[in-house]
């Protein structure tokens, strides 16, 4: 079993408070940081092979690196906690069970970035994880770490799920509905309010405190040749143990299963989603693959925001294709019409399979809508609703024609 | 998927019992302070929009064109672009909504763990379907999207609270406690 990092302080009575946090060697980072160049911190998580552990899976030193150097205006760290990525919850115990671990991690990415301000948007439905993140940064705040150069503003969205892709974030904090934007300009040239800003999801800077107190060299070693690090799994769905996991990303999924104490209900494997609702799914032999995110990519699907979930065989794959789209129909923020359209109309269609007035072509047209819509859109969120159309219609055709009437 | 006939309210929400609108929709001093001091958290005040959006509605009940007229006129927006705003985002309320909100999760996790059944035991119990409120004001009843406690399923959250592991027992439990 690899190494706790992420989940460190979760055993400790009061682990939200700064005094437990601090009683566990918390702050030490930020103490030697402040020792170090904004050119040395960044260096150090380039070299850490820290990846985004939102869903995108970019090396975080790199984004952080395209901040223009010739820029003397303000600079927003802007923290994504609008987890919403169904089969996802580390960062509701990351706010709620060690939420100076990420004050700590904005200090720490602050200082690299040259920030004097930070936002983290939590989504609306948190509310415990809001007043437990709201309650460390005023202890910070009254402890004299923020404040001091740096300080942090605590967002509330209001539920839309396109809000945890990056420009959607940035719109709502602008007051505006959650369209995303496009890009370039990124974020790092033209962000939150015009100003060159670092989005970074809570996990990926809960490991920057760990990554400069230990090194990027013991950081990139917990990993694979091209990820470092451990992160959190989301396991959930037929399971006998569903929770988080911490692990090496270079577990297997089917290591991280048996972690979860193995497949519940029949006890025999049908399915996987690897990495949260938009993944592709991934069948009973194809869970050797290594969790990071190369593997993942090569085993033609994503680890996304590593939320697994489980299917034994009793459950219908047409059923939960159906619970998807309805998802991604409902979520479409309706501004490019390949999305907007596409996701409606593939609901229906599913609805009516998983109803039994369905045809054979249908499955065909549904693919085809599918993968025509690809890459033609604002932002990734169609691109993340066509894995699931895909895939399981064609891992699983057999099963939806089963429903079909022709 | 088979959504068991629900039963139907007749009435628009509006007529029901103790869901009138406030008769002034006027934040106080204090209240007026507090957004002064939210618009200057950020570099452009609008970003203080959601948030104040989240203040209106906890004190005037649900936002009407009215309550996003009067949050416009605080920020020097257009009442279009507030309602553009309000009208995207599903935790505010356009109308009047129960003193309790139960919001139950049927995305994929909690569909495998049963949600459906979760979802009818909750209507049955409250004799309205999701999207509805009780003739009596009490609750809301809705179906969300994942609530990213996965690991809990089925779960629903109950105003502030999210309620893990839900089997019917627990949901009795947990109605009889909302007045």
């Amino acid at each position: 079993m690899a190494e706790t990092v992420l989940m460190r302080n979760f055993g400790r009575a009061d682990s939200h408070t700064l005094a437990s946090y601090r009683g566990a060697g918390g702050y030490a980072a930020w103490d030697k940081a402040q020792t170090m160049e904004p050119a040395a911190l960044v260096d150090e998580v380039k070299k850490s092979n820290l990846r985004g552990l939102g869903g995108a899976g970019f090396p975080t030193g790199m984004k952080w690196s395209f901040i223009p150097k010739s820029h003397t205006g303000p600079v927003y760290l802007v923290v994504n906690a609008d987890e919403g990525e169904p089969g996802t919850f580390k960062d509701r115990y990351l706010l709620e069970r060690d939420p100076h671990a990420l004050v700590e991690g904005m200090l720490i990415t602050a200082r690299a970035i040259r920030s004097a301000l930070g936002f983290v948007y939590i989504r609306g439905e948190y509310v415990q994880p809001w007043r437990r993140f709201s309650a460390a940064v005023k202890e910070a705040h009254d402890a004299g770490l923020l404040g001091r150069g740096f300080d942090i503003v605590v967002h509330r969205g209001a539920g839309a799920y396109i809000c945890g892709e990056e420009t959607g974030l940035l719109s709502s904090l602008e007051g505006k509905k959650g369209w995303p934007k496009i890009k370039p300009p990124f974020p790092a040239i033209k962000g939150a309010f015009g100003q060159p800003t670092i989005v970074n999801n809570v996990e990926t800077l809960c490991c920057v405190p760990p990554i400069i107190e230990r090194g990027a060299a013991w950081f990139a070693g917990l990993g694979t040749k091209t990820q470092g690090g451990t992160r959190m799994y989301s396991v959930s769905g037929r399971v006998k143990q569903p929770g988080v996991y911490e692990a090496s990303v270079s577990i297997t999924l089917r290591q991280l299963i048996e972690r979860a104490g193995g497949v519940s209900g029949t006890g025999r494997l049908k399915a996987v989603v690897p990495g949260g609702g938009s993944a592709a799914i991934l069948t009973a032999d194809e869970i050797d693959v290594v969790m990071d995110v190369d593997g993942c990519r090569g085993a033609g699907t994503m680890i996304g925001s590593a939320g697994v979930i489980v299917m034994d065989e009793s459950v219908s794959i047409p059923e939960a294709l159906l619970v998807l789209a309805r998802f991604y129909a409902h979520e479409s923020c309706g501004q490019c019409t390949p999305c907007r359209e596409s996701t409606g109309w593939i609901e229906k269609m599913v609805h009516r399979i998983v109803e039994g007035h369905g045809r054979k072509d249908d499955l065909d047209t549904i693919l085809d809508v599918a993968k025509r819509g690809g890459g033609t859109t604002i932002c990734a969120f169609y691109d993340g609703a066509i894995g699931p159309y895909i895939s399981y219609i064609e891992k699983f055709r057999g099963e939806f024609e089963a429903l079909c009437r022709s | 998927m088979s959504n068991g006939a629900p039963p139907t309210s007749s009435r628009p929400p509006t007529e029901r019992a103790g869901l009138a609108a406030p008769a002034t929709i006027k934040f106080s001093p204090e209240q007026l302070a507090e957004v002064r001091r939210l618009q200057g958290l950020y570099p452009d005040a609008r970003g203080a929009l959601l948030p104040v959006l989240h203040m209106a509605q906890d004190t005037f009940g649900y936002l009407s064109l009215e309550a996003e007229a009067y949050v416009a006129g605080l920020f020097g927006l257009s009442p279009a672009h507030v309602h553009e705003v309000v009208t995207f985002y599903t935790l505010y309320f356009q109308q009047p909504k129960g003193r309790h909100i139960v919001g139950v999760c049927h995305n994929l996790s909690c569909h495998l763990a049963g949600a459906q059944d979760i979802l009818r035991h909750f209507e049955a119990r409250l004799g309205i379907a999701r999207g509805e409120t009780t003739d009596d004001g009490r609750v809301t009843l809705q179906a969300v999207e994942c609530l990213c406690a996965c690991e809990a399923a089925p779960m629903a959250q109950v105003d502030d609270r999210y309620e893990m592991q839900l089997t019917p027992e627990k949901i009795d439990r947990i109605l009889d406690g909302l007045r």
